[in-house]
C-alpha cells in the first residue's frame, strides 16, 4: 500500500478521471437511452424499427470493439474523427449504456400495469398525457434499482478505457506495479478499493430502494 | 412488445392515421437519409473499392482460406470462446458454492461468501485480468479465464440467490419437515429449482462472458479483435474497417442467437409448462426480488450488472 500512498496525487487524479467519465457518460447515456425507450414504444413504425435495431447492435457488441471501431474504423468509414482519450471513452460509454437504460427503462414501461394506461386512456390522456402523467412517474419507481445496476457496470466498464490512452484508475494500477514491482498486491487491491468505494454504495441504495419500492406496492 | 404498449394510445381515428402515417413517411425518409449519408460519406472516402477482395481472394499470398478458416475462425473465434467455455463450468461450480454458503445458518460461513460476492461484483474485470498478467505472472488466456470466473462466480450466485428468494416458502419449510438437514433442502429443493427459473438470466450471462473475453484484446490475449487487428495490420491499412466490420457481424450474430436461446427458453416456460417446479410463472411477485417473472432477461439488470 506504500506505493499508493505515496502516489496518492497520481491515484486521486486517476479516480478523478474515472469518475468524471462515468459522470459525463453516465448523464448522456442516461438522456440517449430514454429518448431510444421513447422510440421503442412510440406508434410511429420506424422509430421502433431503429431503436430495435440500435439497441441489439450495441447490446452486442463487446464495448472493446466500440472503442476499436471509434480509434480505427469510424475515420475512413465516416470521416468521423474522435479524438483518443476522454473524448472517445465518453462516446463509446455513451453508446454502449444508452442501450441497457433504454431496456431498463422500456421494461419498466411494461411493469406498470395495463388498467393504469387504460385509465388513462379512458378518461382522454393523449399518448403524451399517458407517458408523462401516469406510465413514466409509476415506471421511474421500479426502473430505479435495476438502473444503479446499470450504472454500477457502467462505472467499471470506463476501465475498459485503460485500454485506449485514458489515464484512469486502472491504468493507474498498471503503471504504479510496474514502479513498483515489490508491491504489486497492495497496488492492485488499493485501486480495487477505489473501484468499490464508487460501486458498493450505489449497490447498497439500489437494494434499500427496492426494498422499500417493494414494500409500497 | 406491441400488445404491452398499444394500451399507450387509442387505436387510431381517421385523423390519426393520416398524422401517423406523414410522421411514418417523414421518419423514414429521415432514417433513410441517414443511411444514404452514411453510404455515400463511405463512398465519397473510397471504402467500396477493391479492399473488400481481402475476405475472397487476398493479397500478399494467402488464401481466402487462409483468412478465414485459419486465421478468423480458429485463431479468433476459438480464441473467443476457449476461455468462455473453460470458464463457464469453473464459475458455476464456485458460485453454487457461495450460494450454499450464503444462505447457511452459521454466520461464520455466510458474511465471508456475502463479502466475497459483493467484492468482485464491484470491481472491473479488466483489473482482475491485468491482475492475473501483472502481479501472478499468467499466461494471457488464464488471465482472462481468472477475469471471466472470479466475476461470475459473484453474479451467478447473485442470480440463485434470487432465484431461491423467489420460492415460496413453503419449499424449504416443506423439505424441513420432511426431516431433510438444511444442506439437504437446499441442494435437492431449492437450488434445483432455483437454478430452472433463473435458467433465462443464466444464459443471457453467457453473452456478458462471451463480450468481456473481448478484454483479452487490452491484456495481449490473442482473440477475435486480436485477431482482427493482425489482420489489417498484415493486409495494411484500407483493410481496417473490412475487418472490424467482419468481427463486428460475428460478435452480434453470436451474442443474439445466445440472446434468443435464452428469449426462447422463457418463453416456453410461460407458455408450455404454466408451473415451473410448482410454482406459477407470471404469478405476482414473490418475495423481495420481484419474483419469478423476473425470471426473465429482465432479471439480468436486476439480479446483476449481467449483459454489461
Amino acid at each position: 500500500m506504500g506505493a499508493l500512498i505515496d502516489n496518492a496525487d497520481l491515484v486521486w487524479e486517476a479516480f478523478l478521471t474515472t469518475l468524471g467519465v462515468s459522470v459525463a457518460a453516465g448523464a448522456l447515456s442516461f438522456v440517449w437511452g430514454v429518448i431510444l425507450a421513447a422510440f421503442r414504444v412510440s406508434p410511429i413504425g420506424p422509430l421502433r424499427t431503429f431503436g430495435a435495431a440500435y439497441v441489439n447492435v450495441f447490446r452486442n457488441t463487446p464495448l472493446t470493439l466500440l472503442f476499436l471501431f471509434l480509434l480505427a474504423a469510424a475515420p475512413p468509414l465516416l470521416g468521423l474523427q474522435v479524438s483518443l482519450g476522454i473524448t472517445m471513452a465518453i462516446t463509446a460509454m455513451t453508446l454502449y449504456t444508452a442501450t441497457f437504460v433504454c431496456e431498463v427503462v422500456r421494461s419498466g414501461i411494461n411493469s406498470v400495469g395495463v388498467g393504469q394506461a387504460e385509465a388513462a386512456r379512458s378518461i382522454g390522456l393523449s399518448f403524451f398525457q399517458t407517458l408523462g402523467n401516469v406510465v413514466l412517474p409509476q415506471a421511474f419507481r421500479s426502473v430505479i434499482p435495476p438502473l444503479i445496476n446499470v450504472y454500477i457496470a457502467h462505472v467499471k466498464n470506463t476501465s475498459v478505457a485503460a485500454g485506449f490512452a485514458v489515464f484512469e484508475l486502472t491504468a493507474s494500477a498498471l503503471r504504479l506495479s510496474n514502479q513498483n514491482a515489490s508491491e504489486v498486491i497492495g497496488v492492485f487491491a488499493g485501486v480495487g478499493l477505489c473501484y468499490l468505494v464508487i460501486t458498493i454504495p450505489m449497490g447498497i441504495a439500489s437494494q434499500r430502494i427496492e426494498r422499500r419500492v417493494a414494500i409500497a406496492r | 412488445m406491441n400488445s404491452e404498449s398499444n394500451v399507450l394510445y387509442d387505436a387510431p381515428g381517421p385523423k390519426a392515421v393520416a398524422r401517423d402515417r406523414v410522421f411514418t413517411v417523414v421518419f423514414t425518409l429521415v432514417l433513410l437519409g441517414l443511411v444514404g449519408w452514411v453510404v455515400y460519406t463511405a463512398y465519397g472516402n473510397g471504402i467500396f473499392d477493391d479492399r473488400w477482395s481481402v475476405l475472397v481472394d487476398p493479397s500478399r499470398g494467402q488464401s481466402a482460406q487462409d483468412v478465414w478458416v485459419t486465421s478468423l475462425l480458429i485463431g479468433g473465434v476459438w480464441g473467443t470462446l476457449k476461455p468462455v467455455l473453460i470458464a463457464i463450468p469453473i464459475a458455476l461450480v464456485l458460485a453454487l458454492g457461495l450460494t450454499i454458503l450464503r444462505q447457511s445458518p452459521l454466520a461464520i460461513a455466510r458474511i465471508p461468501a456475502r463479502v466475497v460476492t459483493e467484492v468482485f461484483r464491484g470491481i472491473p474485470v479488466l483489473l482482475i485480468m491485468l491482475f492475473g498478467v501483472v502481479a501472478v505472472d499468467m499466461d494471457p488466456l488464464w488471465a482472462v479465464v481468472l477475469g471471466l470466473v472470479v466475476y461470475n462466480m459473484a453474479v451467478v450466485a447473485e442470480i440463485l440467490r434470487a432465484g431461491i428468494a423467489a420460492l415460496p416458502s413453503g419449499q424449504k419449510e416443506a423439505g424441513l419437515s420432511i426431516g431433510l438437514s438444511p444442506l439437504q433442502t437446499m441442494l435437492r429443493i431449492q437450488l434445483p429449482q432455483a437454478i430452472r427459473i433463473m435458467l433465462p438470466a443464466l444464459i443471457s450471462q453467457i453473452v456478458v462472458l462471451l463480450k468481456d473475453s473481448s478484454l483479452g484484446f487490452i491484456i495481449g490475449y490473442s482473440e477475435l479483435l486480436k485477431t482482427a487487428k493482425n489482420n489489417f495490420n498484415f493486409f495494411g491499412e484500407p483493410t481496417t474497417v473490412v475487418f472490424i466490420f467482419v468481427v463486428a457481424v460475428i460478435y452480434i450474430a453470436i451474442n443474439m442467437s445466445v440472446s434468443h436461446l435464452a428469449t426462447y427458453i422463457e418463453s416456453r416456460m410461460r407458455t408450455k409448462s404454466k408451473t415451473v417446479a410448482g410454482l406459477k410463472v407470471g404469478d405476482k411477485p414473490v418475495g423481495p426480488h420481484g419474483g419469478v417473472t423476473a425470471a426473465g432477461i429482465g432479471a439480468n439488470t436486476r439480479t446483476g450488472d449481467s449483459t454489461m
